[in-house]
């Protein structure tokens, strides 16, 4: 319904733009240069302030109402049994608005019906109350802007700041969002190391990882949320990921930017970027399925003893799935060497081989670093895969072939696991703090390698 | 008798004097025929000029003379060009070593983002032409002498060939050409990104350069041309018009189209 009403009041305000025109027009009898802006500016300003005042009000007014009938109707209950606790009072309100709705309540009696019976009339109230209202005041928006085109009317002025401030409100909005849940994730790990008394070394560096186990009363067990395993699973299957991406990567640029044809070129590069375009979980099954017994098989044929989920096969396939980032960003880095360098290098007698490893590949290098760091800081956050192929036991080992987790396969675990959201949620989301640091750290030296790169060029 | 005695004579001071020698040279971009039937033939330490309106084949031309166009997919060159009585488009010759006795500077100053000795130590280090460290330093040092820089970066040889001025990186290029000991330096339009004053170093230093090597230039500038070179070529779609001593081109050309190209008339 208030959907609906939203596109009402978009409706209306189109009406106004139309009827906004054509009366600066008419105010002027035609003879458009007399206007200060030109009818559609006057039409634009119209449309503006009706949407907004419409908008404003569906959302505002809509709220408030809704949270002020909201407590209208706990006083009710709360009046009709004085017994019942705060939360026992919620349940109540919930089961009245199922059965209003015609929905399965947990049970019904005699105080559930009535107060249904009052949340009926009063839903009405306000769905009604709202959409009258909030058309009310897009009619009314509409109307002032249309009384106010006169000739030195500053339309356009007034709609462009309008406009302006739309803009900065979406942007505002992206950027409020991310401080948001930095802070969530900030004011997370302060509870989660109030917790544990701010042993915040037994954090960073204690080995043992098994935070749910030590659980007294919402109190963790400082000894056990050592995230050392997951930092060193993290970066192990990091390491192996980018020893598959990085070569491969690498020389398939070299080969698409300066060896390839371009028909190979037109056909194999839309191919390798397709990779990019593989859901993990795909590459996740392909680790756990195909890859991992592939491994235990091949290591069992020489003696080997491999766990089923291993370092190796969760590092190798998300190598693979880094390849095209790394390829294709490089590539692109590659091909933005002037064609000047390389014909300066053939000039002095060069091979291509020469020429690429000394001149092209020396000039794009802070470019590829800039894409291997991009790299690197998505196989640190990768999670489907690891979560498929590299099991969930928190060893502290050295050797690729057992299982390990990372950092965010133990957020999944806290997370979809059965254990209270309030107490899970603080190791986690202190896991999820230190991803984010170290994600937006590279980023950072990322970009840096960037900027002195275009320093190096210009 | 003696005409004849004469005529041999001149052949043979000829004949040993000419560097490169062009014969019924095509070029073909795909379709379209760049060059048609050329031929030329290049004096030994001597400033050789190639003038023409823009797209008349100057470039072209002298980029077949390293086989540069060897690196462009839909170019096609017939018909022969000799190096000291060596056809360059044989297949026993390899472009990667031909490239080390015909270098090349080019229109825009292309340093490598590399040091300034590292861009002039780059080809003698490919063609091992240093057998150690201070072989090289002497190079470097005589190439940047003999291009004229030597004394304006003798002291930030270890800072960025892309941090100095348009001219000297200009200059910084040709030292770099120099250093791989070519017999041949061709140049393509290699003023047109200067100011005056650049410019003027530049051709200074190209008369300089013809005590030891073979230049041909190619030049928009018909000043420029007139300035720095003995022999000119008059390029016009694709043919070579006219090519003579640089003093007869310019004061008393044969062919019409000449005239009106350096008059200002056509171009």
């Amino acid at each position: 319904m208030q959907t609906l009403t939203f596109f009402a009041i978009i409706a209306l305000a189109l009406a106004f733009f139309v009827i906004g025109r054509s009366r600066a027009v008419a105010v002027v009898r035609g003879d458009v240069r007399l206007l200060h802006s030109r009818p559609n500016f006057h039409g634009t300003l119209a449309m503006l302030v009706s949407a907004i005042c419409g908008i404003a009000v569906l959302v505002v007014v809509g709220s408030l109402w809704a949270a002020w009938l909201e407590r209208d109707l706990m006083a009710a209950i709360l009046n009709a049994d004085p017994n019942l606790s705060a939360i026992e009072a919620e349940l109540v309100l919930s089961d009245a608005r199922a059965i209003a709705s015609g929905g399965i309540a947990s049970k019904t009696d005699p105080l559930r019906e009535g107060i249904a019976a009052q949340v009926v009339s009063k839903d009405a109230w306000l769905k009604w109350g709202t959409i009258a209202l909030s058309m009310l005041f897009a009619i009314a928006g509409g109307i002032w802007a249309l009384r106010s085109i006169a000739p030195d009317w500053r339309a356009r002025n007034r709609s462009e700041t309008i406009i302006r401030r739309i803009l900065m409100l979406t942007a505002a909005i992206a950027v409020l969002t991310t401080v948001g849940i930095v802070l969530s994730l900030i004011f997370e790990t302060i509870n989660f190391f109030n917790n544990i008394d701010w042993q915040v070394h037994k954090f960073l560096f204690g080995t043992t990882w098994s935070p749910l186990s030590g659980v007294q009363a919402g109190k963790l067990d400082p000894d056990k949320v050592g995230a050392v395993p997951l930092f060193a699973g993290t970066l192990m299957i990091t390491v192996i990921a980018m020893l598959v991406a990085v070569p491969i990567g690498l020389l398939s640029a070299v080969y698409l930017s300066d060896f390839a044809s371009p028909r190979v070129r037109a056909w194999a590069k839309p191919m390798l970027e397709l990779l990019a375009g593989i859901p993990t979980v795909v590459y996740g099954f392909f680790a756990a399925i195909t890859l991992a017994p592939f491994i235990r098989n091949s290591g069992e044929a020489i003696g080997l003893t491999i766990a089923s989920e291993s370092a190796l096969a969760a590092g190798i396939v998300m190598g693979i799935m880094i390849i095209p980032f790394i390829s294709s960003l490089s590539d692109d880095v590659i091909n933005a060497v002037p064609q000047s360098l390389r014909d300066g290098s053939y000039g002095l007698g060069a091979t291509k081989a020469e020429t690429i490893r000394q001149v092209v590949l020396p000039a794009a290098l802070p470019g590829i670093v800039s894409a291997v760091l991009l790299g690197v800081s998505r196989a640190v956050g990768e999670t489907m895969i690891v979560v498929m192929a590299a099991g969930q036991g928190a060893n502290l080992t050295a050797n690729p072939l057992e299982a390990v987790t990372t950092v965010t396969v133990q957020i999944v675990m806290l997370i979809t696991g059965d254990t209270e959201a309030s107490t899970a949620a603080g190791p986690a989301f202190t896991l999820g703090f230190t991803l984010f640091c170290v994600t937006l750290l590279m980023n950072i030296a990322a970009q840096r390698v960037v900027r002195k790169y275009r320093e190096l060029y210009d | 008798m003696l005409d004849t005695t004469q005529t041999l004579l001149t052949e043979r001071t000829m004949s040993k004097d000419i560097k490169i020698s062009a014969k019924g040279v095509d070029v073909f971009y795909g379709d379209t025929h760049a060059i048609k039937n050329v031929d030329l033939e290049i004096e030994n330490k001597a400033v050789t000029a190639f003038i023409g309106p823009s797209g008349c084949g100057k470039s072209t031309f002298l980029r077949c003379i390293n086989r540069m166009n060897d690196t462009i997919d839909i170019c096609r060159v017939t018909g022969d060009i000799l190096l000291e009585g060596q056809d360059i488009y044989a297949k026993s010759v390899d472009p990667v070593q031909l490239r080390a006795r015909v270098g090349m500077v080019f229109q825009k100053p292309n340093p490598f983002p590399k040091s300034i000795y590292d861009n002039v130590a780059y080809g003698p280090t490919i063609h091992g032409l240093a057998k150690n460290k201070a072989e090289l330093d002497e190079i470097v040092e005589q190439s940047l002498r003999r291009a004229a820089i030597w004394d304006e970066v003798k002291d930030r040889l270890h800072q960025p060939g892309t941090g100095l001025s348009g001219g000297q990186q200009q200059r910084l290029c040709i030292g770099r050409a120099i250093a791989t000991a070519p017999e041949v330096l061709l140049m393509d339009e290699p003023c047109s990104a200067l100011d005056p004053i650049a410019t003027a170093q530049v051709e200074e230093l190209i008369d300089d350069l013809r005590q030891n090597y073979t230049v041909v230039i190619v030049t928009h500038s018909m000043q420029q041309a007139a300035r720095v070179s003995q022999k000119t070529a008059f390029f016009h779609l694709g043919n070579v018009v006219e090519y003579g001593d640089t003093n007869k081109i310019f004061t008393n050309p044969e062919d019409s189209r000449t005239e009106s190209y350096i008059t200002g008339r056509i171009g």
